[in-house]
């Protein structure tokens, strides 16, 4: 059998160096380029940014900017404070309103889910996915501020006894914001979750109900426990995904450079202040850097948030491959 | 043997109503969905007509603020170009990880900066872009094809990652037979691997440019935005998400209605290529 093919294929390659030898090693050199482009591409970004950041750099000092609240462009005055808080505030609401139900319907749709309804659940919540962020902007434009401004405001006054509550509810603020924030991070962190929950070994699960546990003490006693560092990987790439977005954010936060002592105040986002302002400080120097400079702070924050969770999610999904027998493969 | 204990009755409630809670998360997780889906249809559906395809923005304030052509046309060409250097690049990185590099440590470094460019937010590359190819005057000012390398740096972390997880399905033995047989390692990936992964290179591809469709912040500053229809990439263009983004901005109810006419449309162009790369997906897991 393997004589005929080798004559059928009617090479008489046995003991020579095959002819082919140098389109191999062209492809090997080729791929392996690319893949360094990557990391060069990273780095060049990196130093590109500093680059054309200095000015402010220079003028302010990096702690400075970033720890002065005056964001002021018509006085030519750049602290970079309050866009941070308010990436910061927006982002951490995203986080609490978005990740409990994200791991909510990740621990359903893996554990308590009819088969049947599985696959439908999981497409639905990708579809959150696929709606652009400018999409969501004008819906939270002008829909989700009109409809929600009373129940802000009658929130707002009812506890305004607990801090950072209170006051006037503007239309666009932290929270609308942050609640936008939170339905486009949910695909993200449903789909790692689910990812994560489902390295768990069947054998600790199925120990768990043997042992006579309900089907939450299950979740509670074999899922959480295995999955709890995947889980926090996922919340921190959310958190990533909140920080970085943009054109939802500059939609309906207001864009006003200050702190607002309430969640129902206006603010701005590091990332909402360069698309929003950027276009009319191209001819200024100054303003330009400085936006650039809000730039270089928003890619080191997600670079390092990223960095941190994709550690974490990829340590609980090696666990898993660790347990599985590898196979023949070199 | 003794009976099995009954379930405590304080267990059993916990049990019942964590159960309901986390159906509850997962339902109020598509509630966002369904609002968006309906606003969409009841304000964008009555903003679609003949001329709304047709004809261009006429840049109006008052009057007939005319439809989303060059729109249309900008957002089909800019993406295209991005697919076209996208997928190939975002390919060449997985075929590398998963043919040549394995988990030697270069390839694992390479892996993880790959994820980290999927967080690093959109804004940031049309940043990048606009100082690397806009300021720089390279090939004039503002341009479509720049707008298009913004989004391809933004899809090619996602082709990648997407492409190394079918390569990864290829069977070693389908490797292994072909270079018992004498095949050198290239042929085995231009004829074994990369024909097998097809069918989900394609859906993995599709899902990324679906993504980088409707990105407006990379646009924002490489792209820009005209009202008149062009097809020259060198040229500055339109595209339906910056249309979106500066009819929002606007207080006239018709550029508004306008707004959600082109949220409709993208959302469906979108919408169209996700359910392709389902179906495509579908057919090679019967095969």
């Amino acid at each position: 059998m393997e004589a005929a093919t080798i004559q059928h294929g009617g090479r008489p390659d046995t003991g020579r160096p095959s002819p082919s030898r140098l389109p191999d090693r062209l492809l090997r050199w080729m791929l392996t380029g690319i893949a360094a482009g990557v990391l060069v591409l990273i780095g060049y970004f990196f130093i590109r940014l500093y680059i054309e950041a200095r000015p402010v750099f220079a003028r302010y000092g990096v702690v400075n900017f970033i720890f002065t609240d005056a964001w002021i462009p018509s006085k030519d005055q750049f602290g970079a404070l309050p866009l941070i808080v308010g990436t910061l505030i927006t982002a951490t609401i995203a986080l609490v309103i978005g990740v409990p139900v994200a791991v909510g319907s990740a621990l359903y749709v893996t554990e308590l889910a009819p088969p049947r309804v599985r696959q439908p659940l999981i497409i639905l919540v990708e579809l959150l996915a696929a709606v652009p962020s400018v999409v969501y902007g004008l819906w939270g434009v002008f829909v989700l501020i009109p409809k929600l401004k009373p129940a802000e405001q009658w929130f707002s006054d009812t506890f305004s006894f607990l801090p950072f509550l209170g006051g006037t509810v503007a239309g666009p603020n932290y929270f609308i914001a942050g609640l936008i924030l939170a339905i486009m991070i949910l695909p993200i962190v449903a789909a790692i979750s689910r990812e994560v929950m489902a390295t768990v070994p069947v054998e600790q699960k199925e120990a768990a109900l043997a042992l006579g546990a309900t089907r939450w003490e299950m979740i509670r006693m074999a899922v959480l426990p295995y999955s709890r560092a995947g889980i926090s990987g996922a919340a921190m790439l959310g958190l990533g995904r909140a920080i970085g977005e943009t054109i939802a954010a500059t939609l309906v936060i207001g864009n006003a450079p200050q702190i607002a002592k309430s969640i129902f105040g206006q603010g701005y986002t590091l990332a909402a202040v360069i698309a929003n302002e950027f276009g009319e400080a191209a001819a200024t120097p100054t303003h330009r850097a400085a936006l650039i400079a809000a730039g270089l702070v928003l890619f080191v924050l997600t670079l390092v948030i990223n960095f941190v969770a994709r550690y974490f999610v990829n340590r609980s999904q090696r666990a898993m491959t660790r347990s599985v027998p590898t196979g023949m493969a070199g | 043997m003794s009976a099995i204990a009954p379930v405590a009755s304080r267990r059993r409630r916990t049990d019942k109503t964590m159960r309901g809670v986390l159906l509850a998360g997962t339902l109020l997780a598509l509630v966002p969905l369904v609002f968006v889906v309906y606003y969409l249809l009841k304000q964008g559906l009555g903003a679609l007509s003949w001329s709304f395809f047709t004809s261009d923005p006429s840049g109006r304030f008052l009057g007939d603020p005319g439809g989303v052509r060059s729109a249309i046309v900008g957002t089909l060409l800019i993406v295209g170009l991005a697919s076209l250097i996208a997928v190939p690049l975002g390919i060449g990185i997985a075929l590398y990880l998963v043919e040549y590099g394995k988990a030697s440590r270069f390839a694992n470094v390479v892996r993880y900066f790959v994820d980290v460019m999927t967080g690093v937010p959109s804004i940031v590359f049309g940043l990048f872009i606009y100082i690397v190819l806009v300021l720089s005057g390279f090939g004039g000012n503002f341009a479509g094809w720049k707008g298009s390398v913004a989004l391809a740096l933004l899809m090619l972390p996602v082709v990648s990652r997407s492409a190394e997880v079918v390569l990864n399905l290829v069977p070693d033995s389908l490797r292994e037979s072909a270079l018992a047989l004498g095949s050198p390692r290239w042929r085995v990936v231009a004829r074994i691997v990369l024909p097998t992964a097809m069918p989900g290179l394609v859906t993995g591809s599709l899902l990324a440019i679906a993504r980088g469709a409707g990105e407006t912040a990379p646009l924002l500053f490489t792209a820009f935005a005209v009202n008149a229809t062009t097809w020259n990439v060198g040229q500055q263009m339109n595209s339906l998400p910056i249309q979106i983004f500066n009819d929002v901005r606007q207080a006239q109810s018709n550029i508004v209605e306008r707004a959600w006419g082109a949220a409709l449309t993208l959302v469906l162009m979108i919408l169209a290529l996700t359910l392709l790369a389902r179906l495509i997906q579908r057919r090679s897991r019967i095969a």
